[in-house]
């Protein structure tokens, strides 16, 4: 098994020098940053599907939460926002939203003091309506007041590497109240539940001008290294300070998905591992072996969606640009399944390789399928069918469906991925790793 | 009066419609769900597919010479279901049918259908682009007016609207006449009850399979051919309706039919009495109200439609597991 996972590793480095040589330094450089953010991502994947087999189809919102906490941190502070009412009318929205969620889950307990249950349901019902009703009246003037003024709060102005640890605790927190409510759910249903969360999250964020700016992007998003900008401004040529400032970005980058990727390999090979696996495999009888189930779920999808947010929040300030309408689920969900998939779920291992692989294949599909239109164009235009139109814009759509090819052929010939879990081969053919509740 | 006629237009009218779509999506995922046993992810692209087979049918007829003043997507409509249904055939064949004879697990076919989502999505651009495209480039959109007694305003609808409703109760009615009196219809339920008993009793599950996928496939190609009459054709006309498709199908109880076509009218009605904004029906007590009332009162800002169908998903499997219909939970 390893030796094959040394294979692949092998054709995987020889594949990015070819790419080196083919795209230029720079290109290459910066598909490793954000290859190794798509690994630290496919790794919180990797936690909660293949650790715990939960079905998390919700991977885009828990990116933004984490893209849009580097903007909220790194971002300069706003003055404009600072000095009118405006803290002030948030504060007091944020505070009714408090004390509507204080007697909501007051009427929960309502029944504990000797409320019938019916009154007690009655009661809550009524406790959600008002609560809503009076955090709109509070945070709606407030919206209102902010887009007219100093349109958006900015930021708080502090390094942008305290966005990325908010970033991962935002995405833990929103995992954590999601978990709580949903994790419960068949496997199925709780791919719907995660994919409509992150619908939401999505329209939230892409509409909540006063606090992303929505549709008007935030930028630049600053650095935590020195800038290619920064380089320049040194005297250094500009070929150099691209590869210059990139590598730097890369060395921390890498240097973090190391230490995910080396607690993450102790706690796959520790008791807890163990008993993750167990639950993933069979959570009735893990259940009967006295293992917490639910609360070891909760963990798993808290742990992964914390990577999740890091990921993401690594990746925004390295693009330094934070636009929400750009997010999808194909190109946010979809793409890191893929990863998982094709790579080997269960497998940290198999994950890392499947995201650097996977990145690698959805950025160079475009130039490549460019490449073979521009060619069948020319053979169209020779026998007198004329030339094949847009192949510009065509060829970006080209990616979608090469990623959809590959993880239909990798679920059919490949099912346990390129590097399967050890000892994830007992049953032939079948992943193992699937949640047990359609058994 | 005014107010109610707008009442109409914006709440029965519209949510007459959006529930229609809805209803004839959900009847398809939760057909697939019940006899397949897996959440079909790609039936969203399947009814956009649906609708650009429509819309390159219409462009051959219309380079035929042929013109008439009804849209000619009404009359391509039977070839490109009959064409939809090929094509859902064909991935089955390809992608999900392999997987099912390894005995794969539900959650493997879903992935294999975010897989086909892809690919649909993939190919539907490479060949289409990115742009919008309109089923009445020849023929304007008619628009009825009925006038009400009363009311400046009129009760307004297009032709599209009124065919799609009519069009979607007459496939309900026929579904129903097939699942409950034809041969093929009574083994369909009993492969959705017990599939393992259903087998013993000499029914062919392929064929039901088969079945569920032509009926499935067709009334998606409606379904999708219907939103982009209502609306334009575009690529990701239906993806971005799949979760209220899957939520009235789980609301509904997955794989009770009648289920789903509650469920998926309950949600479209909800979607536009939440954004509807309901100053304007006390706008004839405007004196008499106190001024603290705001001049708009949706229940939720019109960006946030796509929050309803989930808050009603999520509410129906807290309380409901089952659906309103008592679902399969297996």
């Amino acid at each position: 098994m390893m030796q094959r996972a040394g294979i692949l590793y092998l054709g995987l480095f020889a594949l990015i020098v070819a790419t080196g040589f083919a795209m230029g330094a720079p290109f290459t450089v910066r598909l490793l940053v954000e290859a190794s953010a798509y690994a630290l991502i496919a790794l919180g994947l990797n936690i909660q599907w293949g650790y715990g087999g939960l079905f998390n189809f919700g991977m885009m919102g828990f990116l933004m939460i984490g893209g849009f906490a580097a903007v909220f941190m790194g971002m300069p502070v706003s003055p404009e926002f600072w000095d009118s009412d405006g803290p002030w009318m948030l504060g007091r929205a944020l505070l009714a939203a408090g004390v509507g969620a204080l007697v909501i889950v007051g009427a929960g307990r309502l029944h504990r003091i000797g409320f019938p249950r019916w009154l007690q349901r009655t009661l809550q019902v009524i406790a959600w309506i008002a609560a809503y009703i009076f955090f709109r009246t509070q945070i709606d003037p407030a919206i209102a007041y902010i887009e007219a003024g100093p349109e958006w709060i900015g930021g708080l102005g502090l390094p942008v590497w305290l966005g990325w640890v908010l970033g991962g605790l935002l995405a833990a927190g929103v995992a954590w109240l999601i978990g709580k409510v949903c994790l419960g759910l068949r496997s199925d249903y709780l791919a719907i539940a995660t994919i409509g969360i992150a619908e939401i999250i999505h329209a939230l964020l892409k509409n909540m001008d006063w606090l992303t700016r929505g549709t008007l992007t935030v930028s630049p998003v600053p650095w935590p290294v020195p800038r290619p900008q920064d380089f320049q401004a040194w005297g250094t040529s500009i070929d150099a300070s691209f590869i210059y400032a990139r590598s730097g970005y890369l060395l921390l980058v890498l240097v973090i998905l190391g230490a995910a990727f080396f607690l993450l390999q102790r706690a796959y090979h520790s008791p807890w591992g163990r008993m993750t696996r167990a639950i993933r495999d069979n959570h009735v009888a893990a259940d009967a072996m006295g293992k917490d189930v639910r609360a070891r779920q909760l963990q798993l999808f808290v742990l992964g969606s914390a990577l999740m947010g890091i990921g993401c929040a690594i990746l925004v300030s390295f693009a330094q640009i934070y636009d929400p309408s750009s997010y999808s689920s194909v190109n946010h969900t979809f793409i890191i399944w893929v990863m998982v998939i094709v790579g080997g779920a269960g497998n940290n291992l198999g994950a890392l390789l499947g995201a650097f692989l996977i990145y690698l294949v959805w950025l160079l599909s475009e130039p490549v399928s460019q490449w073979l239109f521009t060619t069948i164009s020319g053979w169209t235009e020779a026998i007198g069918w004329g030339a094949i139109p847009d192949i510009t814009s065509r060829s970006v759509q080209m990616r979608v469906f090469v990623l959809g090819l590959v993880i239909a052929l990798a679920l059919r010939f490949a099912p346990r991925g390129l590097i399967p879990e050890i000892g994830a081969g007992r049953r032939r053919g079948e992943p193992k790793q699937q949640s047990p509740d359609e058994a | 009066m005014n107010e109610f006629v707008f009442f109409l237009n914006n709440v029965v009218i519209s949510g007459l419609v959006a529930g229609s779509i809805y209803a004839l999506g959900a009847i398809g995922v939760t057909l697939l769900f019940g006899i397949l046993r897996f959440a079909h992810f790609a039936h969203g692209d399947m009814m956009t597919l649906g609708a650009f087979i429509t819309l390159v049918l219409t462009w051959i007829l219309a380079g035929m010479g042929v013109s008439s003043g009804l849209p000619l997507a009404y009359f391509v409509l039977p070839l490109a279901i009959a064409i939809t249904i090929v094509a859902a055939l064909g991935l089955d064949r390809l992608f999900y049918a392999p997987l099912r004879a390894r005995g794969a697990k539900p959650v493997t076919l879903l992935i294999a259908s975010i897989g086909v989502t892809m690919m649909l999505q993939g190919l539907i651009r490479l060949l289409f682009g990115t742009g919008t495209y309109s089923f009445f480039e020849e023929v304007p959109k008619v628009i009825y007016r009925l006038p009400v007694e009363g009311a400046t305003r009129a009760i307004t609808f297009t032709q599209p609207q009124a065919v799609g409703v009519v069009v979607t109760i007459l496939a309900v009615i026929a579904l129903h006449l097939f699942l409950k009196r034809s041969r093929n219809g009574k083994a369909m339920r009993a492969v959705a009850d017990n599939p393992d008993l259903a087998q013993v009793s000499g029914i062919n599950i392929r064929k039901i399979v088969r079945l569920t996928w032509i009926i499935g496939a067709g009334l998606a190609c409606l379904a999708g051919t219907f939103l982009a009459l209502d609306v334009t054709v575009k690529p990701d006309l239906a993806f971005n309706i799949l979760l209220p498709i899957f939520a009235a199908a789980i609301v509904g109880g997955v794989g009770q039919v009648y289920g789903a076509i509650v469920a998926g009218y309950l949600i479209g009605f909800a979607e536009v009495l939440a954004v509807f904004n309901w100053s304007v029906v006390l706008r004839p007590f405007r004196d008499s109200l106190p001024d603290w009332v705001p001049t708009t009162l949706a229940i939720v800002p019109t960006e946030y439609k796509v929050t309803v169908a989930f808050v009603i998903l999520v509410v129906t499997l807290l309380l409901r597991p089952t659906g309103i219909f008592r679902g399969a939970s297996s």
